[in-house]
């Protein structure tokens, strides 16, 4: 049966409160999911505040400056530092996107931060996604071919090829999948949003010869029709895609072989 | 504890290989239901509030007891198939087949009343 509150030793703490700058004058108030753990304790939300004269315009700006100079203990993955290698997704201001491209501008208040939802935390910020993982794999992403290797590549047409744009932009950032109500609840059978867009990229691109099997792995009442087209995936990708859109034109294309 | 590797947690017991059947028949059933609900609500709305006899003779007509017919029939398919889903999203394990089943039951049961009911009146 889902569970609608947390058990006893995920509810939240207050944590500790760090003081403020000396002599600043645009200070901003961060409020952040610390989980340790080593520790044993509850989690907590720690509050931080800095000095906004000193620091870049992104959240992982906020978060680097941070680690650096109040709390090295603070734990969140970051890499790119521009939206390509998807490490630093988090639950900002209540939504799931990158750190490094969300802008604190966007953000009325209190900054609040907390580790993408419904996933396992390892540390503070930082989900668990080897599940998440997993499944990408299951989908095969990579290029299936039973015709032997022609002599130079696989040719494409250009509007072939653009049927591939808003799905290979994804980077894996599990943002969509870790918004979606019906992952939450089934995330251990259902697919979720970012699978199956990953599944439809190889399903659609005309160079790949196993798209009937792609199909017959996706016919599932959880792997694939989970969906219920809540949309949350579309509105909190910080690439701008659609996975629902995605999702929605597999289930056309299970309806194509059917009827 | 079970040392199984991520890949086997992810893929399960496989693909069921079905599905499409189930989503395809929920379609059908909406589009369907979309005419029949305001033909159901146009032709049973007029006979709110009015006496025994008036609407015994007016579910004698064939058109407002087929709608009515279908209307229960298509409705009650269409809440089983949804409320499966339903029950699918939010309880696993035992309880979950034994709710699919009695939901499956009872609305077959509410919707064989509602058509018995018509058919006395209509027949």
């Amino acid at each position: 049966m889902v569970q609608l509150t947390l058990p006893k030793n995920s509810r939240i703490t207050t944590g500790k409160t760090w003081p403020k700058p000396e002599g600043a004058t645009n200070v901003r108030k961060f409020q952040i999911y610390r989980w340790n753990p080593d520790d044993g304790k509850n989690p907590s939300v720690d509050t931080y505040f800095l000095n906004m004269d000193e620091c870049g315009p992104m959240v992982l700006d906020a978060l680097i400056k941070i680690k650096n100079e109040i709390d090295p203990t603070l734990t969140f993955r970051r890499s790119c530092r521009e939206g390509i290698c998807g490490s630093c997704a988090m639950n900002i201001d209540g939504i799931n996107t990158l750190a490094c491209i969300y802008g604190m501008d966007e953000i009325k208040g209190d900054v609040k931060i907390y580790p993408l939802p419904h996933m396992p935390v390892v540390k503070d910020l930082i989900p668990d996604l080897t599940h998440f993982y997993a499944q990408h794999a299951s989908i095969m992403p990579w290029l299936e071919t039973k015709t032997n290797r022609p002599a130079k590549e696989w040719k494409q047409s250009i509007e072939d090829r653009k049927k591939l744009d808003g799905l290979y932009e994804c980077v894996m950032c599990a943002s969509c999948s870790t918004s979606c109500p019906s992952y939450w609840w089934n995330g251990d059978r259902y697919l979720g949003p970012a699978a199956l867009l990953h599944a439809y990229r190889w399903i659609i691109d005309s160079r790949d010869e196993a798209t009937g099997e792609r199909l017959d792995e996706l016919e599932d009442p959880f792997k694939l029709y989970r969906c219920h087209t809540i949309m949350n995936c579309a509105k909190t990708c910080p690439k701008g895609l659609n996975p629902a859109k995605a999702i929605a034109e597999i289930k056309k294309m299970m309806v194509e072989r059917t009827v | 504890m079970r040392y199984l590797t991520d890949r086997k947690r992810a893929d399960g017991l496989g693909s069921a290989k079905t599905g499409t059947a189930h989503f395809w028949s929920m379609k059908v059933s909406a589009v369907a239901l979309l005419f029949l609900v305001p033909l159901f609500i146009f032709t049973f709305g007029p006979m709110l509030g009015q006496p025994h006899d008036a609407v015994i003779a007016y579910y004698s007509k064939p058109f407002p007891a087929i709608v009515a017919v279908l209307t229960l029939i298509v409705g009650f398919k269409h809440f089983a198939e949804g409320a499966q889903v339903l029950i699918e999203d939010y309880v696993h394990g035992l309880a979950q087949k034994i709710l699919i089943i009695l939901v499956i039951c009872l609305s077959y049961a509410a919707a064989a009343a509602g058509v018995f009911a018509i058919a006395r009146i209509a027949l």
